[in-house]
């Protein structure tokens, strides 16, 4: 945790090899069809482009400003990145960081990789992107507060994805874990929106050109915007009806001690790679067919993105 | 005893009055963490008024000096400035009466427009709304560049960029001003307008700098800074016609 | 900071530094995938590949303990396990109460626990040699012969290169809001917590379009020295025998420990 203290990087040993698999499978079918993406639309110029935006974000990471008692704020940079450089470089831009991240700095496991990327990179740009990408046409206030907006349940997903991750592999009791991440990054998620909007709003300032809607639009269809508003959806109902205690959430990092509420239901371990259960609640079904509903349909939704501009 | 003059009437926001000297450095030894020493021992005083220049080879230790000055280095020895001791209660003090202006003004401008940027001190330390105003104004003024107010800084020139990163740390009417390497990167017009513009400055003054025209032009007085000493601590004009000290330092009468 | 601040590597005449990058980046990942295929409580099978690292180190002629001086866990996600020792199912161990809250930890809770985290300290020291004793650049040419595209290693090549350049930009950045961030006596001072978020945001928008004018600039000196879009890279590996013979007897071992662990 060295130079990105937003608590997202999970390391080795932390997921189960089902759930790293699904995930690396996942990221590298994003990761391919950005690379092919991006091929068409930046050309050459794309690479210095995107290792030096790569640079950015990981310097980004490190800006930090004072909270409250010594507490510091950072910054994740996936909605932004999304925003002014289009979902499909955004996405090979967080994959170099993380990957490096994680390779150079440990910060990050190496199996578990796919699964950081696709949490850090590719939701972040589905939501970061598709709220965006839907009022592009809208004055500058809205333009702002939506991307203020996704920032924050970019943030917010992506817990929820590490939280759900964590609880299917069997590290972590969905009960705890669900309110302390959500907890924590609510209030994270504060920062990056609003660091995420005066960045913005600085650049629109400065370059507008770089903003401009035709090239916005240009960098990713309207798939994104499906994609984006459904997971972001999805995110806010899953969030309160996951959690034991929807009070939650206003919990700060140090605050959280992880203290049990008392498992109602009986939970089984089972030493092989199943899903466990939460007994007789409704919620263990519902939780586990969306999540592999919510994966299935972004990727659907992006392939029909992806055809759609091969039409036109 | 306050030296200082804008154009603008006396603030009642201010720091406590002025009682001797502006800065008083005794012993100063700093290493980096890596252990490479960059100041062995430094004694310096500075009266309310001096204008003093730091010249030395690169390496010599008078960036890392400057940055003890507001505390963003923190060596061993003592170090106190307009009467304020350095310690770590006091930072927060410190930094508005010492106003440092870095070498490359990109670091210094992070702030949209001109205005937003030269009022970032004065909104920190909490003034009010017309206080922020005045001193903006009178900032920009000092510098010569009221007119660049709702100027974007982002697409400024070097020179105009210097100039209101200069700004930035006068609005917070500090009693030491210390500039790092002002005239590096200027061609000759932007660089006679900072000559005029820190001559017209009524502001006790230290100043790092390769350009030792400008050094003779503006700073009666000179420190000659070499591997973290103090080697020569003098009048500009006298130090100048010492070749062989010059020699033995790098520096070349200009 | 210093130029170097990013740099993960320890020179040392080994045969671990000597051996091919693609090879070292297999064994690391096979070695990370045995921890996960290990079942929980398989003590000896943990310590068996405890084992493997210890003698890592000692062929990586950088001391017996460079890779566990180095392998702290992040503890977000420690705290994230350690409700695993309270989950039901299993036989308890003690029952506490604090307050209004039951805790009971349980023995399969425990071990779970523990074998996660175990699990993870391994894993994390086995990276932690690979970036030792491997180069980057020779990291880089590793992923590209293990068929990672050609696009992803070059922007990650570049992020490298210019990573010191940025971070050094944002420290002096943040270094030039501290000097401006005063207080006067019996002021209230650094605004709400919203105008200083603002500000650095304000910073990262600076910071971005610097980054954007700078890679046209990149561009332009790529375009300048014949870039067209194609990146060659010069150094050819070849895998020996000695590098197969490695790969190889380090496999079998791994599979020798999946399979003691299941005895």
């Amino acid at each position: 945790m060295l130079f990105s203290p937003v608590p997202l990087h999970i390391p080795d040993g932390f997921l189960t090899l089902a759930i790293s698999l699904i995930f690396w499978g996942l990221t590298v079918v994003a990761v391919g069809m950005a690379i092919s993406k991006t091929n068409k639309t930046l050309g050459e110029k794309q690479v210095p482009l995107m290792g030096i935006m790569a640079a950015f974000i990981f310097a980004a990471q490190m800006l930090n400003f004072p909270v409250a008692g010594g507490t510091s704020g950072h910054f994740l940079g996936g909605a932004l990145a999304a925003i002014v450089l289009g979902p499909w470089a955004a996405i090979l831009v967080m994959t170099a960081v993380v990957g490096l991240q994680g390779l150079l700095f440990q910060d990050g496991g190496l199996l578990v990789m796919g699964a950081n990327i696709f949490n850090m990179g590719v939701l972040t740009a589905m939501i970061g992107f598709g709220l965006y990408r839907s009022v592009l046409n809208a004055n500058k206030i809205t333009r702002l507060a939506v991307a203020g907006a996704g920032a924050w349940l970019s943030t917010m997903a992506a817990a929820l994805l590490t939280s759900l991750q964590l609880w299917l592999s069997g590290t972590s009791s969905l009960q705890i874990v669900i309110p302390a991440m959500l907890g924590v990054h609510a209030i994270i998620g504060l920062g990056e929106a609003i660091i995420t909007v005066a960045a913005l709003a600085f650049i629109l300032q400065a370059r507008p050109d770089l903003l401009d809607s035709q090239a916005v639009a240009e960098k990713g269809g309207r798939g994104w915007i499906y994609a984006g508003v459904l997971i972001s959806i999805l995110a806010v109902l899953l969030s309160p009806f996951a959690s034991a205690n929807p009070d939650g959430l206003e919990r700060i990092a140090e605050d959280v001690g992880f203290l049990e509420r008392g498992l109602a239901a009986p939970y089984q371990i089972l030493p092989d790679y199943t899903i466990p259960f939460l007994g007789e609640t409704a919620l263990s079904t519902v939780v586990a067919g969306i999540v592999g509903a919510l994966v299935v349909l972004g990727m659907i939704v992006l392939l029909g993105s992806l055809l759609k501009k091969k039409e036109a | 005893m306050n030296p200082k003059t804008h154009t603008h009437p006396t603030s009642s926001y201010d720091l406590p009055p002025l009682e001797g000297d502006v800065l008083q450095i005794s012993d100063l030894y700093f290493s980096y963490p890596d252990g490479h020493p960059a100041l062995d021992g430094i004694n310096l005083t500075l009266k309310a008024g001096e204008k003093a220049a730091l010249v030395g080879p690169n390496g010599a230790g008078k960036s890392t000096l400057m940055l003890h000055l507001n505390g963003i280095l923190r060596g061993k020895g003592g170090l106190t400035v307009a009467g304020i001791p350095l310690n770590e209660k006091n930072l927060p003090l410190i930094r508005a009466a010492v106003g440092l202006v870095f070498q490359n003004p990109d670091d210094q401008l992070f702030s949209p427009t001109v205005f937003e940027d030269v009022a970032f001190g004065p909104l920190h330390m909490g003034l009010p709304e017309d206080e922020i105003r005045q001193r903006v104004d009178a900032a920009l003024e000092n510098v010569r560049m009221s007119a660049y107010r709702e100027r974007l800084s982002h697409h400024l020139s070097v020179g105009e960029k210097k100039r209101i990163a200069i700004a930035t740390v006068l609005a917070m009417n500090p009693r030491l001003l210390v500039l790092d390497e002002p005239s590096a990167g200027l061609d000759p017009r932007a660089r006679r307008t900072l000559i005029h513009l820190l001559r017209d400055l009524n502001l006790t003054m230290l100043v790092s700098s390769h350009d030792l025209a400008m050094v003779r032009e503006l700073f009666p007085r000179m420190i000659i800074v070499d591997e973290g000493r103090i080697v020569a601590d003098g009048p500009t004009a006298e130090l100048l016609e010492n070749q062989p000290l010059l020699e033995a330092h790098g520096l070349e009468k200009p | 900071m210093h130029a170097d601040a990013f740099d993960r590597y320890y020179h040392a005449e080994s045969p671990l530094h000597r051996l091919d990058p693609r090879v070292k980046v297999v064994l690391t990942v096979a070695f990370i995938l045995s921890n996960a295929l290990l079942p929980d409580g398989a003590w000896a099978a943990f310590g068996l590949a405890w084992l493997l690292i210890l003698a890592a180190n000692h062929f990586s002629r950088l001391g017996l303990d460079f890779s566990f001086r180095r392998s702290f866990i992040a503890l977000p996600f420690a705290l994230a396990a350690l409700s695993a020792i309270f989950m039901p199912g299993g036989k308890p161990l003690a029952e506490w109460t604090l307050g209004p809250i039951q805790l009971i930890p349980t023995e399969a809770g425990l071990l779970r626990f523990a074998s996660i985290m175990l699990r993870s300290w391994l894993s994390v020291q086995a990276g932690i040699l690979l970036i030792a004793v491997t180069q980057f650049p020779d990291m880089i040419h590793a992923f590209e012969h293990l068929r990672v595209p050609a696009l992803l290693t070059t922007i990650v090549a570049f992020l490298y290169r210019y990573l010191f350049v940025l971070t050094d930009e944002v420290m002096r950045l943040m270094r030039a809001r501290e000097a401006r961030s005063a207080a006067l006596p019996g002021l209230k001072s650094g605004g709400t917590v919203f105008w200083r978020a603002r500000i650095t945001g304000n910073m990262a928008g600076q910071l971005f379009l610097r980054s954007y004018e700078r890679s046209d600039r990149i561009y332009n000196a790529m375009l300048a020295r014949g870039y067209r879009g194609q990146l060659r890279t010069l150094r050819a590996h070849v895998l020996t025998r000695r590098d197969w013979l490695i790969l190889g007897l380090a496999l079998f071992l791994l599979l020798f420990l999946q399979l003691l662990a299941r005895l």
